[in-house]
């Protein structure tokens, strides 16, 4: 073997210039928008701007974001997942009803319902890489599942559509305080659940980056043929994917259980889809393949400053979902330019 | 010798794709496997990737007749094939593509210094001239993609290389870069096996020819022994082209 010459770099390198590799970054479209959105509601309201406000802001942020974060390496896999919003219903259900209505502690109750999380995510994991059907439609199927069950369970049980009354339950106090609870910072309370998100962003960030499964979650989705080619397990990195999708779904549920105390039925219907926007105004695509967590968590950001802000404004909140829809539209068209851009082949 | 056919045949069904071709790779030594579409160069290196077994002749690794299960062991005994359609993804990095699914750790965790550090320094080895390991590989042209693909099979310990059709969807020049890396792998003592259709590429970097027609082998041919013309004569059927010449001309 000739030895190689060490030459640390190449000359040419310097021409890529810094604007072309910040362009790249898949998190470029969601700072810039991050930005933006800060700009135009701190502008008009004070409130916003104010350490308050911005717990305030952050706490919607935080929930959504650990949704977001996981559904976010779901996509670079290639995969969706629709049943995630309805699961962390599910989750804080089976949490309330067992601590409630059967004698569990919290913390077992917990334990039961990161079991089931983790045996629907196997299930989803194992139906889309067994049959090679698209997930969008296998989750599809199990989101109406849950639906069923979640309203079907909880109405023979209790006769209306909610349970609650976990503020009794053993263990409740201290699970709260963990994963409910609030930290005073310069005497402005934030929510735990920040603390969780920024957690959850900070390890799916290493596991994309600086772990092996990190470059297969990339391969999986960018070209599973090639990817198994190689030698790269396809289907357990897709299986854990959704493993660690229904993980979150249930620590947004847990979260989100111990915080009212009380659950409603029909919770996180329709949230499925925007852990998805989220994630594409993150700079995921939808093809997978491409994208990051960070920016997954940004996306999640600017819906919690556009959600709380619309209010602080005083503006009728239907004007979200206007803007929602905006967002989504110019991430999308911004990731379309970014994927030409590193698809591009030179001759 | 590290590979060695002795009249090997395959049929699939009552197709008979190959019928007693013999052939052979030497260490440091490239053999061409020219052919027409259809003339079983695919079925043949499908058997020495270990993707098909044959039905009857003997192949022999390193002396010993073997009868490959998967492409896996035929890695394992150090043969690796990079096929046409290369097994990389586009939107990820060379270096990323390097490594993929051999993994360098330290600890738990990707030692990604070191991949990049290896994949800059064994594309240099090769002669290959990457600007930025951190480049999606989707913009790379053809000719280096096939040279990342070839420099990876190389790390990798390949003794064997096998090559299906490198230069056939290429251009002039890229055709060219991706001849020399050839040539770099038969220095670095690597047996090259090179399947192409185009005498023009396989004259210059071949030891030895194989010329395939229609499933037989039309002999296989040391450098000394065969020229330029002869190669391309044999190739396009000799006799047929001149006919196709005579029809072709005016009056």
């Amino acid at each position: 073997m000739t030895v190689a010459p060490t030459v640390s770099s190449d000359e040419r390198i310097s021409k890529v210039g810094l604007a072309r590799r910040l362009l790249i970054r898949p998190e470029l479209g969601a700072v810039v928008g991050l930005i933006a959105v800060f700009v135009f509601f701190a502008a008009q309201s004070p409130v916003f701007r104010s350490p308050a406000g911005i717990a305030n802001w952050l706490d919607p942020a935080a929930t959504l974001g650990i949704m977001a974060v996981a559904i976010a390496l779901l996509m670079i896999g290639g995969e969706f997942d629709l049943s995630a919003g309805v699961l962390t219903g599910t989750t804080g259900l089976i949490l309330v009803t067992l601590a409630t209505r059967y004698g569990f502690d919290v913390w077992t109750a917990m334990l039961a319902g990161l079991v089931v999380a983790l045996l629907i995510g196997l299930a989803n994991g194992l139906i889309v890489t067994r049959t090679r059907l698209p997930s969008f439609i296998v989750t599809l199927g199990t989101f109406l599942m849950l639906q069923g069950i979640n309203l079907g369970v909880t109405k023979a049980l209790t006769g209306t559509v909610q349970v609650s009354g976990l503020r009794r339950a053993a263990g409740y106090e201290t699970a709260r305080t963990i994963f409910a609870g609030t930290i005073e910072i310069g005497g402005t309370s934030f929510r735990v659940a920040i603390l969780w998100w920024v957690f959850v962003t900070a390890a799916a960030t290493w596991v994309l980056m600086r772990s092996r499964a990190g470059n297969w979650i990339f391969a999986v989705g960018g070209n599973e043929q090639a990817a198994r080619a190689v030698g790269v397990p396809a289907a357990r990195t897709k299986i854990a994917l959704f493993m660690t999708t229904a993980v979150a779904a249930w620590l947004v549920g847990s979260i989100l259980a111990l915080r009212y105390t009380s659950v409603q039925a029909n919770i996180g219907i329709g949230q499925e889809f925007i852990y998805i926007i989220a994630a594409v105004i993150g700079g995921c695509l939808l093809t997978g393949g491409y994208g990051s967590a960070i920016g997954a968590a940004i996306g999640a950001v600017i819906f919690g400053m556009a959600d709380k802000g619309i209010v602080f404004l005083g503006w009728d909140a239907d004007w979200f979902k206007f803007f929602l829809g905006a967002m989504l539209l110019l991430a999308t068209l911004a990731n379309r330019l970014v994927r030409r851009y590193a698809e591009e082949v030179k001759h | 010798m590290i590979i060695q056919t002795r009249d090997i045949g395959k049929s699939f069904g009552s197709v008979l794709a190959l019928r007693e071709v013999s052939m052979s790779v030497e260490a440091g030594k490239v053999t061409c496997v020219l052919g027409d579409n259809g003339a079983g160069k695919s079925t043949l290196i499908k058997i020495l990737a270990g993707v098909h077994q044959h039905d009857t002749g003997s192949f022999l690794v390193d002396g010993s007749e073997v009868r490959f299960g998967s492409p896996r062991e035929a890695l394992d005994r150090g043969i690796a094939t990079v096929y046409q359609d290369l097994a990389m993804i586009p939107l990820m990095s060379v270096w990323r593509n390097f490594f993929l699914g051999s993994e360098p750790r330290k600890g738990l965790a990707f030692d990604v210094a070191t991949a990049r550090r290896v994949a800059r320094e064994e594309l240099q080895a090769m002669g290959i001239d990457i600007r930025d390991v951190d480049q999606p590989v989707g913009t790379l042209s053809g000719g280096e993609r096939q040279s990342v693909a070839i420099a990876r099979a190389v790390h990798f310990g390949a003794r064997v290389l096998i090559l299906d059709e490198p230069t056939s969807a290429l251009g002039v020049k890229q055709a060219g870069v991706v001849l020399r890396y050839i040539a770099r792998a038969r220095d670095r003592g690597l047996g090259v096996v090179f399947i192409t259709h185009n005498p023009h590429h396989a004259y210059p970097v071949g030891d030895r020819f194989l010329l395939l027609n229609r499933g037989t082998s039309l002999g296989e041919y040391g450098k000394g022994d065969i020229t330029r013309e002869e190669l391309t004569g044999l190739m396009a059927g000799g006799a047929e082209l001149e006919q196709l010449s005579h029809e072709l001309d005016r009056e």
